[in-house]
């Protein structure tokens, strides 16, 4: 039963991910995207990362999804929903990235991994905030800082001339 | 779904999409989408790692890290691509190449 | 070194007459009086600084003073010189001798060279002059003392070639220079052969190892001396070489005085007496052969010339191969005395030449009389009452160089005399020595009084100028009266003698003779011991023949009671011998000079018509082919081929790798990724 909700959230994310690259119309990849992200934070789910998936829908859907369709919508027409853009080198990008892939494919299916097992902990969110505030401190305090200068940055550049 | 390869293989599709999406693409923000893919793929990879390293949570921070670094990412870009539409009327990153002429 | 002042002051005597040489050379026309104070300052405190060295000498009053300094020119390991001064007693003297001559030459000139068309180049080239003559005085080494010699030779001719414009002074100044190159290849052959054995250059290493008698010993140290004597023959105008001394009296008589008498002629013989310990017995019997010689022959030029000029410039050949003679026997510190002594006289009679001729100039120039020779002695006569200071200071010197007791000449000549003398009694073969110079002594004794009655005593010769002759001014009489008064005896032999027939005094007990560096040969005190046994004999003898000479010029000319013209018909070959110096120049000339001008021009025909016109030509032909080939290849094979193809690859690759730089970001990218694959491939495979 697990196996089989697995491979369907696999497939989901991956063909969604496809329309996305592959859709002309800019606002159904973006609402392909939508997919793909729900189905990468099923994913986490699966792999025990509790924290992780929720802070995905809640950051990536809830944030940077809605950007992006903002984005859209601020440089198109609106009248006209169905934003086309053309895409370019599709015959030899999807050759190189179609070997590169196999490339990541052998490499990963050959590699000897070695990995001991876990037990399933109660929640993530615990063990997270402590390394957070102990081992993790300084990164966690820069990367708090980054955001904020880019969140100034991003309202300094979009104001524009005035 | 309890090996690691299944994980890997679903990162490396996404990556590889999400590569694909980058070189292909000409509008800005179908580009940036792209990125995000690829960032998911990454994501994917390091709380996997983690799970199967023993539960070391510290795959977690990093993801997060990932996570805080593609919204600051995200809202830089659209900034930019905004601030590139008002000035050119066009989001075509072709189109802006005042930098060759 | 600096703190001592018997090397600063030396120092200080050498370059302050260069200073002044240089401020005249090239400001002297800008400075007023056109800068003769800087020239005379320079010297006159050079004087100074002479006497307080002299006085330092004699209130030390040591035999053995010396002091020396010197530094590194050029050190490249094996091959070193040094630059250095040395100064002892020797050295003390003799710059007293240039500084005081060169003192009253300067201030002698400043009424002689009055309105000069060169005057401030003159006072440079005195200056120039006097500082390369210090320079060979105060050298410590064979090359400073080469470089001064050479010096002192730009400057000679350079003064003697005063009056260019004069066809007889520019070629007297072009025969003098060549002739002392003669010497001067000699002397530098002579330098380079001790260099080559004892592998230095200053004096005292060149003697410790000749004294080791392993370096250089025998011929080779004989032919070393003898290139050596070489170039005292040249400077000192010893025989064969003499023929330039007379006819650089074309120069300003106070110059004849100053180089042609007293310093630059002696220079010479003040090689000779530095460089004495290296002579070995044969190279010292030529050399007292050449100066006997020279002494002889000057003599019996002397007697028959008229200009009064060439009188005193053939004395002064004479009196140098006196001292060449003395240097040849041994009696060495004789020949130095009769340097000092010798300059002291023989300046001051030519400064009253100078005044005589400076005199004669006017009145005829008072006449507008402009063909008549002012140097032709037969022109003069009865000046004494004229000019009086003149006369009696000449009379002085004259009788000093004729050897008249209580004067100096007397001491210095009966010293090498009886050096003469007694060399000849330890070697009786060599008889003809002491004959030639009791001769010469005669003969000087002779000439000298002639020159004197002829310019002096009798009557007026041209009585239309004779009322416009008159004493010259004080710059010119002082240093004639300053000089006159050095040519007594007391000078020379203060402080504890006063006889005047003893040599005696502060010159013999400082300058005292050193045993020769040549193993074998007789010591200074085995020298000194004959020529004292000589002695009385020498003088006896040396006093009849002045007295002789003396008598027959006044026998000949004061009283005319023998004919002058008569005696020369009688000795009539002799005479024209005399009177045309022996026919050196000509035969120099038929003999040296034609068949070379003939070999060179030989040599030059050779050289163009069939070197220059095939040889060279033929070369320059070759080249030109080559060089067409060459540039044809040049530009066909590599300008157009090699470069040109660079090039063209360059824009052809160029264009072709311009399509890759799309300006597309996203193709980068792919290159990128493409590229990726690539390493992946490598690796993997």
């Amino acid at each position: 039963m697990a196996d089989l909700v697995f491979w369907i959230i696999a497939a989901v994310t991956i063909m969604s991910a496809a329309f996305v690259v592959l859709n002309n119309q800019l606002i159904y990849s973006a609402v392909a995207l939508l997919f793909t992200l729900f189905g990468v934070a099923g994913l986490y789910v699966f792999l025990w990362a509790d924290f992780i998936a929720g802070i995905q829908i809640l950051v990536y859907v809830g944030g940077i999804l809605v950007l992006v369709i903002f984005g859209i919508m601020l440089t198109n027409k609106i009248k006209s929903v169905r934003i086309s853009h053309k895409s370019m080198q599709q015959g030899v990008g999807g050759v190189v990235t179609f070997w590169f892939f196999i490339f990541l494919f052998i490499a990963l299916t050959k590699a000897p991994w070695a990995f001991s097992d876990a037990v399933e902990p109660v929640g993530t969110v615990r063990e997270i905030g402590v390394l957070l505030l102990t081992d993790f401190l300084l990164p966690f305090e820069i990367i708090s800082l980054l955001l904020l200068g880019a969140l100034i940055g991003a309202a300094v550049l979009s104001r524009g001339e005035s | 779904m309890d090996s690691i390869n299944s994980y890997l293989f679903i990162s490396s599709m996404l990556f590889c999409l999400g590569l694909f999406g980058v070189i292909t693409r000409r509008n800005a923000i179908a580009v940036l989408m792209g990125v995000e893919l690829i960032l998911n793929a990454a994501n994917i990879n390091f709380v996997a790692f983690s799970k199967f390293n023993g539960m070391n949570i510290d795959g977690h921070i990093f993801s997060l890290m990932v996570i805080v670094l593609a919204a600051a990412e995200a809202a830089v870009a659209l900034a930019i691509i905004i601030n590139i539409y008002n000035n050119m009327n066009t989001i075509n990153i072709d189109d802006a190449a005042e930098l060759k002429r | 070194m600096i703190e001592n002042p018997m090397i600063t002051f030396p120092l200080l005597i050498l370059f302050l007459p260069l200073v002044s040489f240089i401020v005249l050379i090239f400001f002297g026309k800008k400075l007023p009086r056109q800068g003769d104070w800087v020239a005379v300052g320079s010297i006159v405190t050079t004087f100074i600084l002479a006497v307080y060295l002299f006085v330092q000498m004699l209130t030390n009053y040591d035999a053995n003073f010396s002091h020396g300094a010197s530094l590194s020119w050029i050190d490249m390991g094996a091959f070193k010189i040094d630059l250095g001064i040395l100064v002892d007693n020797l050295t003390i003297v003799m710059l007293l001798i240039v500084t005081l001559v060169s003192s009253c030459t300067h201030i002698f000139s400043l009424e002689y060279m009055k309105g000069d068309v060169r005057y401030n180049r003159y006072y440079a080239y005195l200056g120039l002059f006097t500082f390369s003559m210090n320079g060979i005085v105060l050298a410590d080494n064979l090359i400073s003392m080469y470089m001064s010699w050479e010096l002192v030779g730009v400057s000679s001719y350079l003064l003697i070639g005063h009056w260019f414009e004069k066809d007889s002074a520019a070629n007297a100044s072009k025969k003098a220079f060549l002739t002392n190159r003669v010497g001067d290849i000699g002397f530098f052959i002579g330098i380079m052969l001790l260099y080559s054995a004892v592998g230095a250059f200053t004096f005292s290493p060149i003697f410790d190892s000749i004294s080791g008698g392993e370096a250089i010993a025998g011929m080779t140290l004989t032919l070393a001396g003898l290139g050596i004597f070489m170039g005292a023959v040249g400077k000192s105008s010893q025989f064969p070489l003499h023929i330039w001394l007379p006819d650089a009296m074309e120069g300003p008589t106070p110059v004849s005085a100053l180089m042609h008498a007293a310093t630059m002629v002696a220079a010479g013989v003040y090689m000779c007496v530095r460089l004495f310990p290296i002579f070995t017995a044969d190279a010292l019997t030529v050399i007292a052969y050449i100066g006997a010689i020279t002494a002889i022959l000057a003599a019996l030029t002397a007697i028959t010339q008229n200009d009064i000029k060439k009188v005193l410039a053939y004395s002064t050949v004479s009196q140098l191969g006196f001292m060449v003679l003395a240097v040849g026997t041994g009696v060495y510190t004789a020949a130095f005395f009769h340097l000092l002594t010798h300059a002291m006289f023989k300046a001051n009679l030519f400064y009253c030449s100078g005044s005589v001729i400076h005199s004669m100039h006017h009145a005829l120039h008072e006449a507008h009389d402009h063909d008549t020779d002012p140097q032709d002695m037969r022109n003069m006569g009865g000046f004494r009452e004229k000019m009086p200071i003149t006369y009696y200071s000449m009379l002085i010197s004259t009788l000093a160089i004729a050897g008249v007791p209580l004067f100096s000449g007397f001491l210095s000549k009966d010293a090498i005399l009886a050096g003469t003398l007694a060399f000849a009694q330890q070697n009786p073969g060599h008889f003809l020595l002491p004959l030639l110079g009791f001769s010469a002594a005669a003969i000087t004794a002779f000439y000298m009084f002639r020159l004197i009655f002829m310019t002096f005593h009798g009557k007026p010769n041209m009585k239309n100028i004779f009322k416009d002759i008159h004493e010259s001014p004080k710059e010119m009489t002082g240093p004639i009266v300053l000089l006159g008064a050095l040519s007594f005896f007391i000078f020379y032999t203060l402080p504890n003698n006063f006889n005047p027939i003893k040599d005696k005094g502060w010159f013999k007990d400082l300058i005292v003779p050193r045993n020769s560096a040549v193993p074998g040969s007789l010591t200074a005190n085995e020298i000194s011991e004959y020529a004292h046994h000589a002695h009385y004999l020498a003088m006896g003898l040396s006093l009849f023949v002045a007295a002789a000479g003396i008598l027959l010029a006044v026998l000949m000319y004061q009283r005319q009671s023998i004919s002058a013209e008569k005696l020369s018909e009688k000795f009539g070959f002799l005479y024209f011998w005399s009177y045309n110096k022996f026919y050196f120049d000509e035969n120099y000339n038929r003999y040296l000079y034609q068949p070379f001008l003939r070999l060179a021009n030989s040599i030059s025909w050779l050289d163009w018509e069939f070197y220059d016109k095939y040889f060279i030509n033929g070369f320059g032909k070759l080249t030109k082919l080559f060089s067409k080939i060459s540039g044809k290849f040049d530009y066909d094979g590599i300008d157009q081929g090699l470069v040109d193809g660079f090039g063209r690859v360059s824009a052809v690759s160029g264009n072709f790798l311009r399509n890759i730089q799309t300006g597309r970001l996203q193709n980068y990218l792919l290159f990128v990724v493409a590229g990726i694959l690539v390493i992946i491939i490598a690796q993997a495979f």
